[in-house]
């Protein structure tokens, strides 16, 4: 038992440093070829890259044991049966409690609060930059489970997805030009943040999982974009947050 | 000592972000589906895994990922460096920082190409095509994209261009391209752009906008230093679409050339 966990953390383990490989190589050969000088504190560094992918072993095990079974099995139970209220709501829920521990928002919501402190745009309090990325992180996760819930009404209704992504632009390209100009950097940047390591798989399953239990919907068209739409709601609610505070 | 120190608050704080998710699938499940959870003790532990997973994740990230892109945004945009390297003097140009580009460019490309979730979707482009999309066709362009779309984020911040300019011309050259593209890549593409920017290149190089931002003369990170995961978020859309037309418009080329052959020969034989 023992035995079999190590081996299975071992093997993840090595997965999850070849994720980080290739960004070690970038910057080994700029360091050493390029730059010539030398990593000041290179031993905290070499702690805190191992952290990263001790952290980041743990949290995949942890979501291949625990998250994704329940949350595929729940997601093909909503698709292929029940109420539509039902669907609907499963659908907004499972987009914004997946958004809200998405590691990479955590990170970067916490950095734009950093800055933003910096800059004199609030104030520069740990009370005041946590509830910033809080608010930062809440607008992101409300923004997604919408888009999944639109999502969701799209594929049951069969819409063209160029349509939701086009009007999508449109949005952004009008709420730029309201939003104040600090925000529009970090909302931009929402976008792509939001959708990593945990929304992707649950909501692609939910995706592929409704399209190919509804008759006349095919997986490839209708399956896919969820998670388009999904980068680009949380660049509309961020620039509309910063128009609020 | 420190570091315990950082581990326990930081834990305390990610209590509360893996809260909701629970709740959502624990509350969904006894309520609604009102089944008991098959495997209880290992979902459990699962969640246990992910909590710690986090954050000694989050904490790694402060004291590696986002210092070396700060670093590395430092180091490469030093007067000492540039005039080392080129010889002007005085306000450094847009073209003092190729060393920057290239940086961003070869980050981008090398963490998108091993992206595990891209070789899967390029497996799944593959065969839904008939092969028409190639994997490594597929994955090359998707890099590509990402790598040039995070070059060009930072060219941006070192001239200061507004980011909006650039995103709208993006949107602008996406849509007209969903008129052309393959009605099968289309959703694919659109997706290719969310899912390539994964958990340890997003810090990374958001850390490396700030430190630009902060370093080039003129920039300030709140206005400038944002923005680079956008343009690699958006190209790999386009290089995705480019890709499927090249290769549609390679097999229609391949067609045409065998009938009119065929057609030739015909002829002569009239």
């Amino acid at each position: 038992m023992i035995g079999d966990a190590s081996r299975v953390l071992a093997k993840h383990m090595l997965n999850s440093a070849k994720d980080l490989l290739p960004i070690v190589l970038v910057i080994a050969f700029f360091q050493v070829l390029i730059l010539q000088q030398p990593i000041p504190n290179i031993g905290e560094m070499f702690v805190g890259l191992f952290l990263v992918v001790l952290g980041l072993t743990l949290f995949i095990i942890g979501l291949e044991m625990g998250l994704f079974p329940i949350g595929e099995s729940m997601a093909h139970a909503f698709a292929k049966k029940g109420s539509v209220a039902w669907l609907l709501i499963f659908a907004f829920s499972l987009g914004f409690g997946t958004t809200v521990a998405e590691p990479a928002l955590i990170a970067v919501s916490k950095e734009a609060a950093d800055v933003a402190a910096s800059g004199a745009m609030i104030e520069n309090t740990t009370a005041a930059k946590r509830s910033y990325a809080e608010g930062l992180r809440y607008a992101v996760a409300l923004s997604v489970g919408l888009a999944i819930l639109i999502g969701v009404i799209r594929i049951l209704k069969g819409w063209p997805i160029h349509l939701l992504i086009i009007s999508g632009y449109i949005m952004v390209v009008i709420m730029t030009f309201f939003a104040p100009k600090e925000i529009i950097g970090i909302a931009y940047d929402s976008g792509g943040v939001t959708t990593s390591t945990i929304t992707v798989p649950l909501v692609t399953a939910l995706g592929v999982g409704l399209s190919s239990s509804i008759k006349g919907r095919n997986p490839m068209i209708d399956g896919f974009g969820l998670i388009a739409f999904a980068s680009l709601t949380p660049m509309i609610f961020v620039m509309a947050y910063g128009m609020i505070i | 000592m420190l570091l315990l120190q950082e581990l326990y608050t930081t834990f305390l704080q990610t209590i509360y972000d893996v809260l909701p998710i629970a709740g959502i699938l624990f509350g969904f499940q006894l309520f609604v589906i009102r089944k008991p959870i098959p495997n209880i003790k290992r979902v459990a532990t699962g969640f246990v895994l992910v909590l710690f997973g986090l954050v000694f994740f989050l904490v790694g990230l402060e004291k590696a990922l986002f210092p070396i892109g700060k670093l590395m945004a430092n180091q490469l945009t030093a007067p000492e460096f540039i005039h080392d390297n080129v010889e002007t003097i005085g306000v450094p140009e847009w073209s003092d920082y190729m060393w920057v580009y290239l940086f961003a460019f070869l980050i981008g490309a090398s963490t998108t190409i091993a992206e595990p979730s891209l070789i899967a979707v390029a497996l799944k482009a593959n065969e839904v095509s008939g092969g028409a999309i190639g994997v490594w066709g597929l994955r090359i362009a998707v890099a590509l994209g990402v790598a040039v779309g995070i070059a060009l984020g930072t060219y941006r911040i070192v001239v200061g261009y507004p980011i909006h300019w650039f995103i709208i011309a993006g949107y602008i050259v996406v849509i007209i391209q969903t008129y052309f593209a393959p009605k099968l890549i289309i959703p694919l593409a659109y997706d290719s752009g969310g899912v390539t920017t994964s958990t340890v290149t997003v810090p990374l190089v958001a850390a490396l906008g700030l430190g630009l931002a902060e370093t080039v003369p003129g920039r300030s990170p709140l206005i400038d230093g944002f923005g680079l995961i956008a343009f690699a978020s958006l190209f790999p859309i386009m290089s995705v679409m480019a890709y499927a037309q090249l290769a549609e418009w390679k097999g229609k080329r391949a067609m045409a050339k065998e009938s009119s052959s065929s057609t030739n020969q015909g002829s002569t034989e009239q």
